[in-house]
């Protein structure tokens, strides 16, 4: 490992770029407790779906609701929340080569978060906390499930501040020239409105608490609704920040592409810091006391300008890296160089896939469910359920999973094991997730409920609804068996992978340029030719759930 | 590059491809904001959030009240009320039922009073799906027009306890 005199950095074998050991080591950390959380809610995960796959219907009762709660957690908020922080940290320092702020702050952040995470996991199992990640008043929880909360949310902003402060002093240092790369500007934004959720989470966790200590009389129940969901919501626009910022990491590290322009990328960005913390109306909008002009105005993200941004990374994500493979030479008709594109390195498909199914199923399902009137029907139904797996797991997470077959080389400095497992482990992910994303959208338009330990009583779901269930089912397995492939690789690698320091990683592979290309024959604005094939056809695709959607609606009975 | 500080001069306006689908994506988003408005005006199915404060124990006696006043029938031990015709129904979630059963005529609207007795719960109606919110401490009103006849099942949507599956209640609608 070649160090240089203060021995506080190493110079990376592949990059070049001088790497942080402190903050090398918070990333490291992080990572692998990130991981271990994935696993714990993946556990959870097989145990829920072959519960409500009613052939099977594993758990009894109880187990269904705490499993639940704990799924909820590990997975949207633990594994999630570990892996930002070290997105932050690298995003901080590596590419603005500059050295993380304090490791003492470092430390106490994120030995907070751990063991308010542990302490969480701890009540939940113990049976003290079936109230669901929601924990909707008045369900009381042990005072520890909050406390637990807390300190988490606490830890996160105080690595958040790390972050902060690097990059002030890295400005202040000049570090760097100019502007801040790309993704660390997108993990800017995603640390602002990190901020902003986990003030929420402070508001509403700590009146909480005091409640189940008994210090405080009990807050109102839909106060709490209004801003649990100021966290419960924005925590996933973080997700959305960190997820687009890979993206553009990967399209880069995996075929070269830069940015058509930048400053449309981080007008994007801005546009998600501005208007994306409306979006905890989504789930009151079929709630008394908050009226209709209200709900519209929050629900849309003001005029959906925050939705505005996600298609515009829709369109300059795929365009980059369209246009960098034309520049590279493969200019045949409109997908030529689809074909061409390193569909082996498990990074890149993963992040194709995280954004063809945080697009198309994701975000079209996503704003038509955050329609007011729409969402009478589909609240708290598996139509809910099944959009969101599609943003969070097969948006997020797989682009988290993919970005970690270049994490573990390249800072933990370690090629990995099996590497032929690696190259398929995203796409048994993504259709795994894409089946049980579907299977529930599908039941959930039947009007099955989420979070409903057994749907027999009611008497009113059919054949249809337990073949969508049993989709689910099947999708669920296959997804899980993914994730332990994914966390097999992952702990193989750092226990017996070949360690890599003092030369390149290995490739996954990366798109060469054709000899003889010629970047001058490519038009610069209208050379993404397929790009605008695909967006369009998103369009289409957006345009006709839309509105199918109103006519769904237009059937029931009238209510105002 | 996305990893490294961009050129001098990044700051730009957005050309050819990218200003055409950005300015599609606007046209786009302001004509999913004005289908909402428009749809409070032309529409039938809206959720205006009409609420007003009311302690559990006085929603439960307004229920009784409405229970003494129009009782047609039992359904599973459960009696079934009739409101008058464009009158007032109430419907008081508890753990774990749905209480009274109402019936109701089609083409007629009522006043659909809603609130919980206890925790969240969830006003499911199948096999419409149409889906609304019930708190304790909210009545919670829906002006409703039944247009189709026969049995619906409320299920509750909303976890409420180891019985929340079992949460069932009836509208009769003739």
């Amino acid at each position: 490992m070649a160090t240089n005199s203060t021995s506080e950095t190493r110079t990376c074998d592949t990059t070049g770029l001088p790497v942080c050991l402190t903050a090398q080591l918070f990333i490291k950390l992080s990572a692998v407790c990130a991981v271990v959380f994935l696993l714990l809610g993946g556990v959870a995960a097989i145990l829920l779906a072959l519960t409500r796959w009613q052939t099977i219907h594993l758990l009894p009762v109880d187990w269904f609701y705490r499993i639940l709660t704990f799924h909820g957690l590990n997975m949207l908020i633990f594994w999630i929340l570990f892996f930002e922080v070290a997105v932050l940290y690298f995003a901080c320092t590596v590419p603005l080569k500059a050295k993380l702020f304090s490791r003492k702050v470092a430390w106490v952040g994120f030995i907070m978060m751990l063991v308010g995470a542990v302490m969480v996991d701890y009540i939940i199992l113990k049976g003290k906390a079936d109230v669901l990640m929601t924990s909707y008043l008045p369900l009381l929880a042990h005072p520890a499930f909050y406390l637990g909360i807390i300190l988490v949310a606490v830890g996160t902003l105080i690595g958040v501040f790390n972050f902060f402060a690097t990059l002030y002093v890295a400005k202040r240092d000049k570090t760097y020239e100019g502007s801040v790369p790309l993704v660390t500007f997108g993990a800017t934004a995603a640390a602002i409105i990190a901020v902003v959720t986990l003030l929420h989470g402070a508001i509403v966790m700590i009146p909480t608490f005091t409640f189940a200590m008994g210090w405080t009389p009990e807050p109102d129940p839909m106060w709490y609704r209004t801003i649990w969901w100021g966290l419960g919501h924005q925590s996933q626009q973080v997700n959305v920040c960190a997820m687009v910022a890979i993206w553009y990491l990967v399209g880069y590290l995996a075929t070269g592409a830069k940015p058509i322009n930048e400053t449309v990328c981080r007008g994007a960005f801005v546009l998600y810091i501005l208007f994306i913390n409306l979006a905890s109306a989504h789930h009151l909008l079929v709630d008394p006391a908050v009226g209709a002009t209200w709900k519209i105005w929050n629900t849309s993200y003001a005029m959906y300008l925050a939705v505005l941004a996600s298609m515009i990374h829709g369109f300059t994500v795929p365009a980059s890296v369209e246009m960098a493979m034309r520049y590279k030479g493969y200019t045949k008709g409109l997908f030529g160089w689809v074909t061409k594109l390193p569909w082996r390195n498990p990074a890149f498909s993963a992040a194709v896939l995280s954004v063809v199914i945080f697009g198309f199923i994701g975000g079209i399902t996503g704003v038509t469910l955050g329609t007011q009137q729409i969402n009478i029907i589909a609240h708290n139904t598996l139509r809910i359920t099944g959009h969101f797996h599609a943003t969070v797991v097969g948006g997020t997470s797989l682009a988290f999973m993919g970005l970690t077959y270049y994490v573990i080389p390249l800072i933990f400095q370690r090629d990995f094991i099996g590497k032929g497992w690696a190259r398929i482990q995203p796409w048994l992910f993504g259709g795994g997730i894409l089946m049980v994303s579907l299977g529930m959208s599908f039941a959930g338009s039947l009007g099955v409920p989420r979070r409903d330990y057994d749907i027999e009583p009611a008497g009113v779901y059919g054949a249809s609804s337990h073949l969508f269930l049993g989709i689910m089912g099947v999708g669920a397995i296959i997804a899980v068996l993914a994730l332990l492939i994914f966390v097999l690789l992952c702990v193989g690698t750092l226990l017996f992978g070949k360690k890599n320091a003092g030369r390149p990683i290995y490739d996954w592979g990366t798109a060469v340029a054709l000899p003889g290309a010629d970047e001058s024959k490519v038009d610069a604005h209208w050379g993404m030719k397929g790009t605008i094939a695909l967006t369009a056809v998103f369009l289409m695709c957006f345009a006709v759930y839309y509105f199918a959607n109103w006519k769904a609606l237009a059937d029931v009975w009238p209510v105002q | 590059m996305s990893l490294t500080v961009p050129e001098k001069g990044w700051y730009k306006a957005p050309e050819g491809a990218e200003k055409l689908w950005i300015g599609l994506a606007l046209v786009w988003c302001m004509v999913m904001s004005v289908m909402m408005p428009y749809w409070h005006f032309r529409g039938k199915q809206n959720s205006r959030g009409e609420a007003y404060s009311v302690e559990p124990a006085a929603f439960m006696e307004r229920t009784m009240t409405f229970v003494e006043s129009g009782t047609v029938g039992d359904w599973n031990g459960i009696p079934i009320v009739e409101p008058p015709p464009g009158g007032e129904a109430y419907l008081a979630a508890r753990m774990w039922s749905w209480y009274p059963a109402l019936k109701l005529r089609k083409g007629e609207t009522y006043r659909l009073h809603l609130s919980a007795l206890d925790l969240n719960h969830g006003f499911s109606l199948q096999p419409l799906n149409m889906n609304f919110q019930v708190l304790p401490g909210y009545d919670h009103v829906l002006t409703i027009t039944p247009t189709s006849t026969g049995e619906f099942t409320i299920v509750c949507n909303e976890f409420c306890g180891i019985g929340h599956d079992k949460m069932i209640g009836k509208i009769f609608v003739e």
